[in-house]
């Protein structure tokens, strides 16, 4: 019996797919069958941030609406054999998803998986809060920046109201922080956020703390998960972040400047 | 003497501002986050009804909802302007 896990943020741009691609890529790393799904409908993206963009054949809504079965949409990764993906449609309309729909789906992915990832639109519309509903437990994205602070707390508000667990009264979806885009030198400097406080105001425990790191925007040009850089700190911070869903304590790293010896500092030191 | 202010200054840390602008917001974002759908209606048509009588601003009047077990208790809070001040 998987367990469903929503990636979610409510602002749009601050690492949901990257966080959902890694995140997924790093559960699969670990022998766990993991599935990711892409509830983007009309803007898929997940597909390219996995590196998969052209295996596309039918997608989430065509399985929702019967033109194809399940086994026919879900594509295998080609790095790790037990980590496939199941893109959202690109031209379909919202409405498309239906809550009777996406059940199914997960129903049918459930038996089969260790982990579904369901990776949610921006926004706080339909296929946000399809994305979230069956969920057992969430991992709310946020970048240390009061727009994105402000929506995750809007989206803390309905992961304990507008999903299954809420409204049939079962224990609640587990809540998780992932703090992305975070840069050690400006909360030093006091011009960002550092984790206390952003911990402090949404009051959820924290799951990952990824740096703000070249190595991301290089993992998305390739289409290949961060996580597979593993001599990356966005890598390995996802790495750590796997192992804390897993339910493995592992100390925080990255959040703080990094000291350099004399020698990195004069040769630059290798890359990032 | 400006240009001495000026370089003397202390910047205030943005980080700081983010974080009490963040604190009020979501607090006040949370009071409303369990409230019942008819509540801004309710408040919005108890002010009208205030107003009848006294004149009073939009943000005289305070109004929550506390739910203690099987019980709910709707609170309303209006700050009347003093007695003899004309409005």
């Amino acid at each position: 019996m998987a367990k469903i896990i929503v990636v979610t943020s409510g602002k749009g741009g601050v690492g949901k797919t990257t966080s959902a691609a890694a995140i997924a890529t790093g559960l699969a790393l670990r022998g766990n069958k993991t599935v990711v799904i892409d509830f983007d409908v009309g803007l898929r993206n997940l597909d390219l941030i996995m590196g998969c963009e052209r295996r596309v054949v039918y997608d989430l809504v065509n399985v929702i609406q019967g033109e194809a079965n399940l086994k026919q949409a879900l594509i295998r990764d080609k790095r790790i054999d037990n980590l496939h993906i199941l893109p959202a449609s690109q031209t379909r309309d919202k409405d498309a998803l239906t809550q009777e729909g996406v059940e199914k789906i997960l129903i049918a992915l459930r038996e089969d998986f260790d982990y579904v990832i369901c990776d949610s639109p921006a926004g706080i519309e339909r296929g946000a809060q399809l994305a979230m509903y069956f969920a057992d437990e969430a991992v709310v994205v946020t970048n240390p920046e009061v727009s994105s602070v402000r929506d995750s707390d809007r989206i803390i508000g309905l992961l304990s109201s507008k999903t299954r667990r809420a409204e049939i009264g079962e224990s609640p979806v587990v809540e998780h922080l992932l703090i992305t885009r975070y840069h050690p030198a400006r909360v030093t400097g006091g011009d960002m956020l550092n984790l206390t406080d952003i911990q402090e105001i949404l009051s959820i425990p924290l799951i990952g703390l990824i740096p703000e790191s070249d190595a991301v925007l290089r993992a998305s040009n390739q289409g290949v998960p961060v996580t597979h850089d593993q001599k990356s700190d966005a890598g390995q911070a996802y790495v750590d972040c796997v192992s804390r869903l897993l339910g493995e304590e592992v100390p925080l790293r990255f959040h703080e400047i990094e000291k350099r010896s004399l020698l990195a500092r004069m040769f630059g030191g290798g890359r990032k | 003497m400006k240009l001495l202010d000026f370089l003397k200054r202390e910047r205030k840390k943005t980080a700081n501002v983010a974080k009490e602008r963040l604190q009020i917001i979501v607090a006040h974002q949370r009071s409303q986050r369990d409230q019942p759908d008819y509540m801004p209606m309710l408040e919005r048509e108890l002010l009208e009804v205030i107003r009848k009588y006294v004149q009073v601003d939009q943000d005289a009047i305070n109004i929550s909802l506390d739910r203690e077990d099987d019980c709910s208790v709707l609170e309303l809070n209006v700050t009347l302007p003093r007695p003899g001040e004309k409005n």
